[in-house]
């Protein structure tokens, strides 16, 4: 099977490149980037006017399975992946049983061999049953093949319980995904706590509720020497402790979804429950401080933080609405439209969706030199389509984007040398 | 399309009819003992008013005069949507009272039935009785008037209109025709 | 004019002529209240449902009465004999009550918002008994009626309403109609009780009890509930009652005329001192009496109300 993509704005930060060439791919693998490639025996794919990426990673997606099958499965969960140009995506471990040990790992893995379009890397929990009380058995976890480990969904309330994950991990080379959130701040908080929430009459979630929780774990990093990622950073504060722990050399990463970036807590207004995720959207000024953090790089990764729930659980009243959306289809198209009003240059674009999530993964993906696994995206950056929320790929349709029209989406995704996902 | 309008009755035809209705009202009640004018919102009360001052010239004695508003006994809430309420103005018992309902036209009797109920809930007159200007036709309901201005055949599509002057006391009624 | 609102789910979307209409109409519901027969047909036939989530007396009672009085069958289902407690979603309890044709739904929920979910899932009218901390439209309706009583116009009006603003939908509907008739309104209440930005919706924000009290109209006292409000927002009620609570010195700071008013239940010797709450100036019982009017005027102009205006 040999597929050559041709005459594509080819894009892989990694290795500095952005030209026009083709891309050929044989067994699975990159097998050369160059001009003007022969075709002879190959599959032809004319990607004139596209862009050739490596194939996009998300480190922040729940897929839901084992347990919540009903609002999405590993089946699922990776249609809706590559449909939104993901080859591969973490997968988090607030499952039902919790991903906080081998036996769900293997599981997770063998499921997704049985039955998923792209790669599927678990994130083990840090702790047991993510209850804070003690360690999971991190090492195992890492055997088993666990890329990073994280209570993602809560955070880990005791200081000192970060501290020893964070010193456990460190010669492991495991990373560590903070959810960071100050509880005793957050309370029954179900939004953004600003005018919004005063007008509406709902229990607001204050800014300071992240940034003391950031504070405290990137100065646990600092102090430990671990490796801290922090998840959906979606505070000015937060993108500024990071950015000022990162200038003292402290080994801190973050993301941001483009729900954050593209969202404020007035989405929330009719009490639209599509808009009720945690952490909440966010005033203008923070939106405006993580575009900031993005443009300077002191926020390295734009992860969807994909999260699926059934209508029945949207469909209530908003304070007893599950948090979060879907958000692998959409994420293209909002991140190219920050590349459109001048946030960061496509290269700095591709990279927070592929480099960057590898990298701190450790992952050997999300570059296209010669003899890496053959995960491609090729990205119509002109194509405008509207978002449908019943025809989305993922099993749950809670997405606030309904009806909005976009440009930008994936034409064409290629998953170790063969075709996952092809627009129609 | 442009509309007709003939005159009914000119300032002294109304006149007329309504120092007849005066007398008429005196006699079968025999003076103003225990008589109560109580006119319909919104036209009606006007010409309360005017039938309470000519009973006094007459008499030397002014009627209890009242204003009942029927929104509220309306039929037809609903499919008229709600309107903006009168005040319903009887600061007096009307028990015993022998009370002249005033209204300007009578139609379908469906006002009337409603200004009934809604004297009825304010207490037990000795009688009801009911004075128009204009007795129109059309009746809905098992009402007969008892003092009359005048009595015009009209048809369904025709309008009458009752035309006041700034001091509210009738001048004019006309009927009103949409030409075709 | 007519009324145009299908629904009342708060003062917000209600214009000055909106709310007007509103006072002169429960002017006129009025006099029914205080004759023999306290009642008129104009309802006849209509059926309200009185779908209460949190327990309310008051409340429930008013708009219960006020339906009768309009000859309107009343239903009451209230939260403890509802199958809420057996799982249901809102939507299907919604659901399952219309499907047995009400007119009018009068909700009380502890969720912010409910109403409007409600409204935009059902095909009869809603109207807002009071939802989380978001709007409680008919109290401040008969708080102005009360006030335009007593002071004719209520343009140019200094009101203070004072208490834990943060979690009142009292306070949010009365900011909201005020604004709309060009009334000022000072908010008051301790630090942690003042929610964030408030401000922006035109009103003086203050914390000095005795600043806010000079010069006003209308003092407006709100309940202080410890227990539902959490112990971390107050010291005591005992600082609160000397901090904040109404008192015969310092309402002598509001004009001489100034009326005092709670929506209750008070709490007398916390909020409210009994010589305020029961002196020449309070108008704790009128607006009680003005309750019935004004959910008679809702009810009877969102039923007269025909189909497809909002």
């Amino acid at each position: 099977m040999k597929i050559v993509i041709k005459n594509g704005r080819l894009i892989d930060p990694a290795q500095g490149v952005d030209a026009t060439l083709d891309l050929m791919i044989e067994n699975g693998k990159v097998a050369a980037i160059a001009e003007n490639l022969e075709t002879t025996g190959a599959e032809v794919i004319d990607a004139s006017g596209k862009l050739v990426t490596p194939g996009l990673i998300d480190m922040h997606v729940h897929l839901r399975d084992p347990g919540y099958e009903y609002k999405e499965d590993i089946a699922s969960g990776t249609q809706s992946a590559v449909a939104g140009g993901f080859t591969s995506v973490a997968c988090m471990p607030n499952t039902s049983p919790v991903n906080d040990n081998k036996a769900v790992t293997l599981y997770i893995r063998s499921k997704a061999t049985e039955t998923a379009v792209a790669n599927v890397f678990p994130i083990g929990s840090i702790t047991k049953g993510l209850k804070g009380d003690s360690l999971a058995e991190l090492g195992e976890l890492q055997q088993a093949g666990c890329v990073a480990v994280s209570d993602d969904g809560r955070p880990v309330v005791s200081g000192e319980l970060m501290r020893r994950a964070l010193e456990y991990t460190r010669p492991l080379g495991l990373p560590v995904i903070s959810h960071a959130e100050e509880l005793s701040l957050v309370g029954d908080g179900v939004m953004n706590d600003g005018f919004v929430a005063t007008e509406l009459g709902l229990k607001g979630i204050p800014w300071v509720a992240e940034d003391a929780a950031v504070a405290r774990d990137v100065m646990l990093a600092e102090f430990t020497g671990g490796a801290l990622h922090v998840a959906h950073v979606s505070t000015k504060g937060a993108v500024e402790i990071v950015r000022a722990a990162k200038a003292r050399g402290v080994a801190v990463t973050c993301e941001a979804t483009p729900h954050h970036f593209t969202l404020t807590d007035e989405a929330v207004r009719g009490y639209n429950t599509n808009a009720k995720m945690n952490p909440p959207l966010r005033s203008e000024e923070d939106v405006a401080a993580i575009r900031a953090g993005l443009a300077d790089g002191t926020i390295d990764v734009i992860a969807t933080d994909h999260a699926p729930h059934h209508l029945d659980e949207k469909n209530v009243e908003f304070n007893i609405a599950m948090n979060g959306i879907v958000g692998l289809e959409t994420a293209i198209p909002l991140t190219l439209a920050l590349v459109d009003q001048g946030i960061f240059d496509l290269n700095a674009a591709i990279a927070t969706l592929t480099a960057a999530p590898a990298q701190i993964l450790k992952l050997d993906r999300g570059s296209l030199v010669e003899g890496a696994a053959a995960d491609v995206t090729i990205i119509d950056p002109q194509l405008e389509w509207c978002v449908e929320a019943a025809k989305l790929n993922s099993k749950s349709k809670n997405t606030p984007f309904d009806g909005v029209t976009m440009k930008g989406a994936a034409i064409c995704t290629i998953v170790g040398g063969k075709i996952a996902y092809k627009k129609k | 399309m442009g509309k007709s309008e003939t005159t009914i009755l000119d300032t002294s035809g109304v006149n007329r009819a309504l120092t007849r209705i005066s007398h008429e009202i005196l006699e079968r009640n025999r003076g103003t003992q225990d008589l109560v004018l109580v006119g319909i919102r919104s036209g009606g009360d006007h010409l309360a008013d005017e039938l309470c001052r000519r009973i006094a010239e007459i008499e030397g004695e002014a009627p209890l005069v009242g204003a009942v508003d029927i929104t509220l006994y309306r039929d037809d809430l609903g499919s008229r949507g709600s309107l903006p309420m009168g005040k319903t103005q009887i600061p007096f018992d009307v028990d015993d009272k022998r009370i002249v309902l005033v209204d300007d036209v009578l139609y379908t009797g469906r006002t009337i039935r409603a200004a009934m109920d809604a004297l009825i809930d304010l207490g037990r007159p000795r009688s009801i009785q009911l004075a128009v200007l204009v007795d129109r036709g059309h009746r809905e309901l098992p009402i007969r008037p008892d003092y009359i201005g005048r009595n015009v055949p009209t048809s369904r599509e025709e309008e009458i209109s009752v035309v006041f002057d700034d001091a509210m006391l009738p001048i004019e009624v006309r009927l009103v025709k949409a030409a075709t | 004019m007519s009324f145009q609102h299908k629904h009342i789910l708060g003062t917000e979307q209600l214009s000055r002529e909106d709310i007007e209409l509103i006072l002169d109409t429960a002017e006129s519901f009025k006099d029914i209240n205080t004759r023999e027969i306290k009642k008129v047909p104009t309802l006849r036939g209509k059926t309200i449902i009185n779908l209460f989530f949190e327990a309310s007396t008051r409340t429930r009672t008013s708009f219960e009465i006020a339906g009768k009085r309009l000859s309107a069958d009343t239903i009451n289902i209230s939260a403890s004999s509802s199958s809420v407690v057996k799982g249901e979603t809102l939507e299907d309890t919604a659901r399952n009550i219309e499907a047995m044709h009400p007119d009018i739904i009068v909700m009380r929920h502890g969720a912010s918002g409910a109403p409007h979910y409600l409204a935009e899932r059902i095909d009869c009218s809603v109207v807002n008994a009071g939802d989380g901390a978001h709007e409680h439209p008919s109290q401040a309706l008969l708080d102005l009626l009360t006030i335009r009583q007593h002071k004719t116009t209520l343009e140019g009006l200094t009101v203070a309403i004072v208490g834990d603003i943060t979690h009142s939908r009292v306070a949010r509907s009365n900011l909201y109609a005020m604004r709309t008739l060009g009334m000022n309104v000072r908010l008051v209440g301790p630090g942690t009780m003042v929610p964030k930005g408030i401000e922006k919706l035109g009103c003086e924000v203050y914390t000095d009890l005795n600043e806010a009290l000079e010069g006003v109209d209308v003092v407006m006292m709100l309940r202080i509930q410890l227990e539902r409000q959490g112990k971390t927002l107050l010291p005591s009620l005992r600082e609160y009652a000397s901090l904040y609570g109404l008192n015969p010195s310092n309402l002598k700071l509001a004009k001489e005329d100034a009326i005092v008013m709670h929506p209750g239940p008070m709490n007398r010797g916390v909020e409210i001192s009994s010589y305020v709450a029961d002196g020449p100036q309070n108008v704790i019982l009128e607006q009680v009496e003005n309750g019935v009017a004004i959910r008679m005027a809702l009810l009877y102009l969102v039923a007269g109300g025909s189909e497809g205006e909002v």
